[in-house]
Order: structure tokens, then C-alpha cells, then sequence
């Protein structure tokens, strides 16, 4: 045990670990010091001066949030000193920010405007920014609002400390620093991957992502169209978080209902295409491993690449373009649902793909760009008309005047509303491998995954890279060649341990055949687009609530999805058959390293 | 006061003596001797330098280092300059006796943009000292090591705070960090690190060879020693001197040609500003602050117009991270304006001399803690000539 | 184009060649192209990232927080006028309007030619011997309007005698 220090803050006593902060100590002692430049997933900063204390001895404040404990010591956080310190700080903050409170996105969940109700703040001590400085940068998935930038560089830490983006800087000095993209190019511009974690971490409406929602109420209030909507686990799993259910808590059913009261015609279930995915994803497995392993064949490429994830996908154009070759060709779930509803689904009920609205319930702020990619057309339309997030769903529910609360439970329509506990776990970083594993095995050997309750423990958790080896053991017929191999798997979540991957792939310090990544921390459940606040807690709560929804389902295995079968009996042929490579495949764009296109 | 004139740096000086002797004593013993000369850093800040040290001795590490700071940007300051000029040998023995002192290898004298002009006749300095076996391979023919090279800044007046120059030399923006840890823990390359201000080094030579008791003779029991002055503004006879620590601003005027001050501006823009009341004052660690810079301003001079010119250095040169600095000098610069045109209240002067003592009590670092002195004493020494124009 | 564009990239290469790739050679380096070339260009920061792994906006952050580092293209002669407040009360203002109307130019512009660009900074550490500027890496102090006029015209004569390569008297 490491070695523990008394501490005293104002009347409370208690023990701490050494390195402790006096943030961390102020919350054992249940106290709450108030913080904004501050956030669990980041490294320390210490610059907003919000969260000021008084440490006995010493002759200034001390940030709490960068304070290490490193002996005993007296700590007070509510002096006339502290009080004044952080009321002047926060004044000067508000007088910089410029911008309305009813006016923007971010109205009841700012952390600035909660800071200001808390310390009763009724005018501006200093003169503040009456007009604005900034013009709004905008591309198809992220909108930057620099007047409401208060300089907390929490974005910036996420961008180039936790994702290892760096799309973002910090320039100039004194009174002229600016948050801003790299030579403040126009967001769309620089190597932005879309991936959002600098929305969920920014404490002010400063960034945001690209809300759709005026155009989708057009559309769901056009009576020619018809509006379908299609929903991921992971925003099912954290929506709740808007409407005062604790972290943690799933609301697919409830949901459901709400989505039908807006007016949308379809509710289905992106877990179904989830399943469609491994089909493709682990049929297209087999097929690199066999010409790599059987056939010597040199222009396939192992180790190879999950790609349904948006982020990552945009970050390996930019960064690793040399090893396109290894991602997946497999759309991701979101896009083969809508190229599967704009051709087998308007068949089959006889609507006209071209007034189908698809509108995709994402996590995730880069399925916007995704969707967008022009590329993303092969059912000779739009595949997916609108990528939304949970944050703007919840808006938009709220909009309706719906209790989801009240809502009744109600299930996706059939058919491609039927997905398995494998789709399901696609929410949770991991997930696509553990689903991938589950059905390849079984499909290779004929007999269920050799982990209790097909739960492929190695491959989950919340470390930054996990692998996991499966030795292939008395395949089936067609799969002699797989004898004895044994397969190697890696998973990493958040780019920055993406990239720790790479740079070891590179080195040739590591040999795999399959590896799954997802740009966000935490896999999808922890994206960009989900609400706000994020921390470890919550997103392991979120991941809870996935793991416990695929235990009650009986259906855990993509390959066993009936709706998925008979898609293929009906439509498709087989898994990577002609039909399938031209809806549900696609190729990548390699880009700059250092803006989007060129150098 | 005493009646003698003593002088150290301005004194005799033979190169390599300290160095030899150190050699001799042992790193223990030199630390010790530092500490017990009460030596304080000159750059301002005045941490006792034989603690500094200690604290960095007592660290295990392969690597240490030894960083001079020649990042001499206070207004008013120019009293590093002469030294490197004219006295770098010494500077750079005083580096290899702390080097030595520590278990350092390696040492950077960070010098200023703006002196670019002095790399030339300091690496000279450093050639001339490796010849001479002062510094490179077996210093005087023992199992001691110490390299220098010279490192430019350029052009920021924050990274002569000790953090942000080590987070400008490690290849960030020079952005001063969270203390703890402190660079005796975690410095350049986030090795154990000293920086010392080039005067505080040029004194340790004379420490080693002649002792702490020889060194406390001069100055007061707390601030021991001399400091050089950089003298400039309405005097006849501006320039560098060595004065004994606890002068007062009149001994200190009267040396320099500068009776009849109106105010003085004692330890820089930083520093504070100090009217014909308190020259009686004295210039030390526990009196008017001793960062060296001494500006004289004769009474023609309009004093918020002085101000002004601080505010605008304070608001250019902070760094920019933490709040109180960043926008409480923009505040305070805009009150100035404010001044200018008879368009502050005094009830919102008063919200500005509260938002000075916020500025001192929660600015991340020294620039935020002290950028406030000049707007505070210059306020409170000339309100009527300020608020009613 | 292309030839002048190889030159210049081959003259980086050089520059970096000199250098380790850690971070902490980061600031050397960039001194270095900046005084070098007169600016640090897009181009340069794109290929001091490619060397040091250094994030281009990372390097945009530091170039832009140091005021001796710049994007812009300066003359080839840089005067930086002291404007801290000894420099200021010792006849600062004049020296402005002499450099300005010596020059055509305003501060914050470069000349035409690409000779000089003026600018402001902060105190040089000449205040015994003010006013005080910078030209490039040499000081000069005591400043006068005669004086100031009689260091420009040295400067533009020994540019004079660079370019027709009869520098050797003096």
C-alpha cells in the first residue's frame, strides 16, 4: 500500500494517498470545489484559476485541480480570499465570452452559465464583449464558435494529448491566445477526424456539432416523405442521461415509442446491420487469411483493419495512408443499413428510394462527414440522408413535448429490425471483435467460442490496447487449411492508442491478423455525440448497460439472425457476393498528413 | 550602512580558482558553504540558491542539468549583459561549480533573443575555458565533466520565469507550469534541473574560495551580499553598479546622479513604484523588492502615461494561459485608457486595485503574481495626478 | 519555380541535418530557419514536423508565441525599436518619425525592396543608453535622428557594395 497523508480541509480530516490532488482530496471529504479548466479524462492544466484554494504556508492560492499532496497539509476552500479569488476570475471569463445563453446549444448544460448561477452572478463587473470578434467555422459535421471560447484548452488537450489529432493549437501569447484549428485553417481544412471528443470536454457551446435538426423536421413533416430511423446501441444505452435516468441506463424500448410519436414511419435497429457487418467483415476475414496463409498472395493484406468507425477511418487516411490496403472494405453498420433500405427494403414494401429519408442515431459526430463521403451512394441515391446524435435526438424529443419517461415500451418494426447481442456490443469498444470472434469460430469449427457464456472476456474492458490469441482446433471440412493457427487479435480504443498500435506495426514490433479500433475512448458508447458530461465512470456505466442488455438476449450470434438470413436468401446471394460489393463495400481516400488534401 | 564601498563582482577575480577549489572540497561541502552563505537567486525571486541545490543533489538520476538563465527581459534590467559581456568566465565557472555541486554533466546558458549578439564571444568564453580545462572533459585533470552550450531564446520576457524557460528549451510554447513538481524534480528533458540567474552565478566562484562568512559580510543578516543595480530614467549617471544589499533609494539616487526624483521604480515593471515618501526605504529581500532595475523618473514625467507603457508590456508578454493574467492585464490596461480620458470612476478604479490583489493571489506563475505592483503603487502614489486630469 | 523551390528545400535540409530530432531542438531549429530565411514559412513547418514528429500546429503555437518568430516574410534587415518605458521618456517618438519617413514605411511593414521591416519590442536591455533598437543581432543605442539617418545609409551602402562584390574598402 502506498503510503498514506493526513490532510485537513477546513474542518474536515482525512487520509490520503501521496500524490493525491487537493481536487480529488476536497471530493473524499465530500466537499465540492468548483472547476472549469479541469476534466477526468485530461492531463492537468491548471489556468482557469476557478478552483482555488487556500494551502496553510503557502503565500498565493493554489489551483486545487494541479496540486499534488505530497505531506500533510491545511487546506481551506471557502475564505473571503478563495471566494473573492474565484468570483473575480469568473467575472473575467464572462466578460470575454461573448454570446447569448438562450441562443445557444449549450443553455443548461454550460458549465460557464453554471458557474455564473452559482455564484449569483446578475451583471458583468467589466466591460464585456458586446459584438462579435469571429466568424463561425463550420464543416458538414463540426461547428466552431470561437466568441465562446474561454481558453480552458480542454480541446486542445484532447486533441493533440488524448486523441493525438492535433488538428487544434494554441497561438499567440498574452491577451491575443487563440484556440484554434493548425494556421487556422477552416476546420474542414485541417487533419480534424470529426471524431467530436473536443464537444464532449469543451465546457461552453465553443464547439459543437453540426445539427441537422431544421432539415429533418422538414422532412419528417413532409408528407410525401418517408422517414425511416435507424438506432445504435450506444445511443439507446446514454439518451437516458438526458432525460434524468442515471448513467448507465438503456431506453431502447421506450425510445422506440418516442421515435414513433416524432413521426418518424420506420424505428429500426442498426444492430441489425451490425450483424450484416460481421458477415461481410468476418466472410472478408477468411478470405484475406486463406490468400495470405494458403495462397501466398502478397497484395492481401493482413493484419486487417476493422471500419466502422468513422474517426478512425479519416484518421489512417491522414496519418497512415500506406496501410489503407488493411482496412476492412466493409461499410460501416450505419451506411449498409441505408444502402440496404434505399434498394431491398423500398422493393419490398414499394416505396420510391427517392423520397426515403434515412436518418442514422449515432453516438458519433464523423457519421455526418461519413455520410456525406460522396462515395457513400451506391443504392444509386443517398445512402443516409442525416447522421444525428444523441445530444440532438434528445433535443428533438424534448422539441416534441415527449416524456420518454412516460413512453411505453414498444419494439423495432420487422423485417431488419431484429439484430443480435453481437450487434448489439458493437457499442462498446471491443465489441465488433468479441462479435466478429463469436461467429467466425463458430463458423469455422462448427462449435460455439470456448469462453463461458460466449463472453469473450480478453477482448473487453477499458484498457487502451488489449489482444487475445484463439487457437483454431478441428475446423470443419472447408476449413482444414485454418488447422493449429492460431489467430491474433488486438483492440485499441481512442486514436492516441491507435496510433501507439501502428507505430509498433510499423516497427514491425508486432505480427496480427485482425484488429479492431475505434477513434472515440471508450468505443462508440463514448463518442462524440453522445451527452455531455463524459468521464471514466460514466462510460464504463454505459458499457455495463450494453454487456447486461446482450445477456438477456437469446440471440447472440450475428450468423443466427434470421432477418439476416433471409436478407441474404431474398436479396444479396452471400456474404462479399456481387450484390454485396456493390451496396455494402468501399475503398478510402488517402489525405494529407497535414490538411486534408496534399503535402 | 557601512561607510566602505564593498564590491565582489566589480572586485578581484583569478579564472579557475573557485573551480579548483571545489574540486578539492567535494560536492557536499559546496552545497553546504552555498546554503550557508544565505546566497538568494538575483534574478528576483530571491530561493535561497544552496537549497535549490540541496534539493536537486539529493535527486537520483542519470541525467541532471544545469540551465543559466540569461532570459534578462525585465524593463529596466540590463545588468546580465554587462556580466556576459565582460565577466562570462566567470559565469560559466559559477555553472560548473553547481554542476558539479549537483552531478550535473551538462549545462545551457539560455540566453534572450534580443542578446544574440553575445553567443559569439560566449562560446569563445567556453572554447577558451575547454583549453584551459575549466570545462569539457576532466576538469583539472579529475574524474569531472561539464559541457555548456549556449541555447537562444526569442522574444518572449515569460520564459525568465524558470518554468516556462524550461518548457521553452524542452520545445513547448514558453508556458510556465504547475508547481509542485519543481524543476530540481522534474526540469529539462523532465530531469532534475537547476536554473540559476547569471548574477547568482557569478557569486559562487567568490563564495568557494573565500567562504560564506566573508560573503554574509556584506548586506543585511537576510539578504546577504551585493546586487548589482541596473540604473536608467532621469539620472545623470545611468549604468550598472554593486551595491550592498539594504540600501536605501536615497544612498541609492545620490550614488547615481538622480536627486530629485519623483518616483522610482524599484525591481521593474514588476516591481514597484516608489514615491519621495519612501526613499528612506530600503533595497532588499525583506524591504522594496531587489530584482536590480532601478528607473528614475524626474517630475516632468507623467506617471500614468509610465503606467500605461507597463500595462502594455504585461499584456503582450503574459503568457496567456491562466486567467487573472491573460485578461486581468487586459483589464487593467483598459482601465488605464479609461484614466486617459477622465472616463473611470473611482468606484470602478477600486474594482481594479480588487482585481490586482485576485491577479496576485491566483496567477499561475510570477509574471501574473507581480504584473499588478506597477498598476497598485502607482495608483496609490499619484491618485490625484491620475484620477483627475 | 521548381530549381529556387529545390534550393530552398535543399538549404532547409541543411538546417535540419544540424539538429537531433527531439523536441527540445525544436526551438534551435526554428531560430534558426527564421533567421536564416527571414520567416518561417509553411512549407518549413511542414518539414520541421516531418523531422521532429512535432505536429504542425504544435510548431504554429510556438512559432507565433515568440515574438522574434514569424510566418511573415521580413526584411532583410529587421530594426526592432525598444518602446519599454526608458527607451519611451528618452525620445522614442522621434526616432519613430525618423525611421518611418526615412524608410516609407509604417511600423509592422517591410520596404518594398524587402531591405527592412520595423517593428516594435520590448526593453533590449539598453535602457543605460537610450533609445535603443535592434538591427537583426546588433544593438545600437543613443539613439538621434542624425544618428539613426547615418546607420541606415550604412546599411544600405554595404548592401550596395554586397551586390556589386566591392565590399573590401572601408
Amino acid at each position: 500500500m502506498s503510503e498514506k497523508i493526513p490532510v485537513q480541509i477546513d474542518d474536515i480530516t482525512c487520509e490520503v494517498e501521496r500524490g493525491t490532488t487537493i481536487l480529488q482530496a476536497c471530493k473524499c471529504a465530500g466537499l465540492r470545489v468548483p472547476t472549469l479548466c479541469h476534466h477526468p479524462d485530461l492531463e492537468v492544466a491548471g489556468i482557469c484559476r476557478i478552483c482555488v484554494v487556500e494551502v496553510e504556508g503557502m503565500s498565493g492560492l493554489q489551483a486545487a485541480c494541479a496540486y499534488p499532496i505530497r505531506q500533510p497539509i491545511k487546506v481551506r476552500t471557502n475564505s473571503p480570499r478563495v471566494r473573492r479569488a474565484r468570483r473575480v476570475n469568473l467575472d473575467l471569463i464572462l466578460s470575454e465570452h461573448y454570446g447569448d445563453c438562450y441562443t445557444c446549444v449549450r443553455n443548461g448544460t454550460c458549465e460557464l452559465q453554471e458557474l455564473a448561477r452559482e455564484y449569483g452572478v446578475d451583471r458583468y463587473r467589466y466591460p464585456s464583449t458586446t459584438t462579435p470578434k469571429f466568424k463561425i467555422d463550420r464543416s458538414t459535421a463540426i461547428v466552431r464558435d470561437q466568441n465562446k471560447c474561454i481558453s480552458c484548452k480542454r480541446c486542445i488537450r484532447t486533441c493533440i494529448d488524448l486523441q493525438q489529432v492535433s488538428a487544434l493549437e494554441t497561438a499567440n501569447r498574452g491577451h491575443n491566445v487563440l484556440i484554434q484549428t493548425a494556421f487556422d485553417k477552416p476546420i474542414s481544412d485541417v487533419v480534424c477526424i470529426n471524431c467530436g471528443q473536443c464537444i464532449n470536454r469543451c465546457p461552453t457551446g465553443a464547439l459543437r456539432s453540426n445539427m441537422p435538426n431544421e432539415l429533418l423536421w422538414h422532412a419528417i413533416d413532409d408528407p410525401e416523405k418517408h422517414v425511416i430511423i435507424q438506432t445504435a446501441p450506444s445511443p439507446r444505452a446514454a439518451i437516458g442521461e438526458e432525460f434524468g435516468y442515471e448513467p448507465g441506463t438503456s431506453v431502447t424500448k421506450k425510445l422506440n415509442a418516442a421515435l414513433r410519436r416524432l413521426g418518424f414511419d420506420n424505428v429500426f435497429d442498426t444492430n441489425f446491420a451490425a450483424d450484416l457487418t460481421i458477415m461481410e467483415e468476418g466472410t472478408e476475414l477468411l478470405t484475406r487469411l486463406k490468400k495470405v496463409l494458403v495462397d501466398g498472395d502478397s497484395s492481401v493484406k493482413v493484419p486487417m483493419f476493422t471500419s466502422c468507425s468513422p474517426g478512425w477511418v479519416k484518421y489512417i487516411e491522414h496519418y497512415y495512408p500506406e496501410y489503407l490496403d488493411h482496412l476492412s472494405s466493409c461499410k460501416s453498420p450505419q451506411q449498409m443499413f441505408g444502402a440496404i433500405l434505399k434498394t431491398y427494403y423500398a422493393k419490398k414494401v414499394g416505396i420510391d428510394p427517392e423520397k426515403m429519408v434515412v436518418v442514422a442515431l449515432m453516438p458519433c459526430v464523423a457519421k455526418k462527414f461519413e455520410c456525406n463521403r460522396p462515395e457513400m451512394s451506391d443504392s444509386g441515391h443517398k445512402d443516409v440522408d442525416f447522421g444525428l446524435t444523441t445530444r440532438e435526438m434528445a433535443v428533438m424529443i424534448k422539441e416534441a413535448g415527449i416524456h420518454l419517461k412516460d413512453m411505453p415500451d414498444e419494439d423495432f418494426d420487422h423485417p431488419l429490425g431484429l439484430g443480435s447481442g453481437a450487434g448489439l456490443i458493437f457499442g462498446a469498444t471491443g465489441g465488433v471483435m468479441e462479435a466478429a470472434i463469436r461467429s467466425v469460430y463458430e463458423i469455422v469449427t462448427g462449435r460455439p467460442v470456448p469462453f463461458k457464456g460466449l463472453d469473450v472476456m480478453p477482448v473487453r474492458g477499458m484498457e487502451g490496447i488489449r489482444d487475445a490469441t484463439l487457437t483454431i482446433e478441428n475446423p470443419l471440412p472447408e476449413y482444414q487449411w485454418l488447422d493449429g493457427v492460431t489467430l491474433k487479435v488486438a483492440v485499441a480504443h481512442g486514436t492516441a492508442n491507435a496510433r501507439i498500435l501502428m507505430e509498433k506495426l510499423k516497427a514491425g514490433k508486432l505480427a496480427y491478423h485482425f484488429i479492431e479500433v475505434m477513434a472515440c475512448p471508450g468505443g462508440c458508447l463514448g463518442g462524440g455525440g453522445q451527452p455531455i458530461p463524459t468521464s471514466p465512470e460514466i462510460r464504463a456505466a454505459r458499457a455495463r448497460a450494453i454487456y447486461s442488455e446482450d445477456h438477456q438476449l437469446v440471440l447472440r450470434k450475428s450468423h443466427e439472425n434470421p432477418e439476416i438470413n433471409q436478407l441474404y436468401a431474398e436479396f444479396l446471394g452471400e456474404p462479399l457476393g456481387h450484390l454485396s460489393h456493390k451496396l455494402l463495400h468501399t475503398h478510402y481516400t488517402p489525405r494529407g498528413r497535414f490538411f486534408l488534401e496534399g503535402l | 550602512m557601512k561607510n566602505e564601498k564593498k564590491k565582489i563582482l566589480f572586485g578581484e577575480f583569478v579564472t579557475g580558482a573557485g573551480l579548483v577549489r571545489a574540486l578539492e572540497m567535494g560536492p557536499g561541502k559546496v552545497v553546504a558553504e552555498v546554503k550557508a552563505s544565505n546566497l538568494k537567486g538575483r534574478g528576483g525571486a530571491g530561493f535561497p540558491t544552496g537549497l535549490k541545490w540541496e534539493l536537486t543533489a539529493k535527486q537520483e538520476s542519470d541525467e541532471k542539468f544545469i540551465i543559466c538563465n540569461a532570459d534578462e527581459g525585465e524593463p529596466g534590467t540590463f545588468k546580465d549583459r554587462l556580466l556576459l559581456m565582460e565577466q562570462a568566465e566567470k559565469v560559466l565557472e559559477g555553472m560548473a561549480i553547481a554542476g558539479f555541486a549537483i552531478g550535473a554533466r551538462q549545462g545551457f546558458i539560455y540566453l534572450r533573443g534580443e542578446y544574440v549578439y553575445l553567443k559569439k564571444s560566449l562560446e569563445d568564453a567556453i572554447a577558451s575555458m575547454i583549453n584551459r580545462r575549466f570545462l569539457g572533459q576532466n576538469i583539472n585533470k579529475t574524474d569531472f565533466s561539464f559541457e555548456v552550450e549556449v541555447r537562444l531564446g526569442a522574444g518572449a520576457y515569460v520564459c525568465g520565469e524558470e518554468f516556462a524557460l524550461i518548457s521553452s528549451m524542452n520545445g513547448y510554447r514558453g508556458e510556465p507550469r504547475n508547481k509542485p513538481p519543481y524543476p530540481s524534480e522534474v526540469g529539462f528533458r523532465d530531469k532534475p534541473t537547476v536554473v540559476n540567474n547569471v548574477e547568482t552565478l557569478c557569486y559562487v566562484p567568490y563564495i568557494v574560495t573565500k567562504g560564506a562568512e566573508w560573503f554574509k559580510e556584506h548586506g543585511t543578516q537576510a539578504s546577504t551580499g551585493t546586487k548589482l543595480f541596473s540604473v536608467s530614467g532621469d539620472v545623470k549617471h545611468p549604468g550598472v553598479y554593486e551595491l550592498e544589499l539594504g540600501i536605501t533609494v536615497n544612498q541609492l539616487l545620490a550614488e547615481v546622479g538622480g536627486e530629485g526624483a519623483k518616483s522610482v521604480q524599484v525591481g521593474g515593471a514588476s516591481g514597484l513604484n516608489v514615491a519621495e515618501k519612501d526613499f528612506d526605504k530600503s533595497i532588499c529581500f525583506e524591504g522594496l523588492p531587489p530584482g536590480g532595475s532601478i528607473m528614475v523618473f524626474n517630475h516632468q514625467r507623467d506617471m500614468l502615461h509610465v503606467l500605461k507603457n507597463f500595462m502594455e508590456f504585461f499584456v503582450e508578454e503574459s503568457c496567456g494561459q491562466c486567467t487573472p493574467c491573460r485578461e486581468g492585464n487586459y483589464r487593467l490596461l483598459e482601465g488605464v485608457r479609461m484614466l486617459e480620458k477622465g472616463e473611470c470612476s473611482v468606484r470602478y478604479l477600486k474594482e481594479l486595485e480588487a482585481l490586482c490583489d485576485v491577479m496576485k493571489d491566483s496567477s499561475k506563475c510570477g509574471l501574473g503574481q507581480t504584473a499588478p505592483n506597477a498598476f497598485l503603487s502607482i495608483v496609490e502614489n499619484f491618485k490625484t495626478e491620475i484620477l483627475y486630469r | 519555380m521548381a530549381t529556387g523551390t529545390r534550393a530552398v528545400t535543399n538549404e532547409l535540409q541543411e538546417i535540419l541535418l544540424k539538429y537531433g530530432k527531439d523536441r527540445t531542438q525544436l526551438l534551435p531549429i526554428l531560430v534558426e530557419i527564421n533567421n536564416y530565411f527571414g520567416h518561417i514559412d509553411s512549407n518549413s513547418i511542414i518539414e520541421v514536423s516531418r523531422y521532429t514528429g512535432v505536429p504542425i500546429g504544435e510548431i504554429h503555437g510556438v512559432i507565433t508565441f515568440y515574438s522574434f518568430l514569424g510566418q511573415k516574410k521580413r526584411g532583410k534587415f529587421v530594426i526592432r525599436l525598444c518602446r519599454t518605458i526608458s527607451c519611451d521618456i528618452a525620445g522614442k517618438e522621434q526616432i519613430v518619425r525618423v525611421l518611418e519617413k526615412e524608410l516609407g514605411i509604417r511600423f509592422g511593414e517591410t520596404t518594398e525592396d524587402g531591405m527592412f521591416s520595423l517593428e516594435y519590442t520590448n526593453c533590449i536591455g539598453m535602457c543605460n543608453n537610450p533609445p535603443a533598437m535592434l538591427i537583426n543581432d546588433k544593438a545600437y543605442g543613443g539613439l538621434t535622428p542624425e544618428r539613426v539617418v547615418e546607420i541606415l545609409d550604412s546599411f544600405k551602402l554595404s548592401e550596395y557594395q554586397d551586390m556589386f562584390g566591392y565590399g573590401g574598402v572601408k
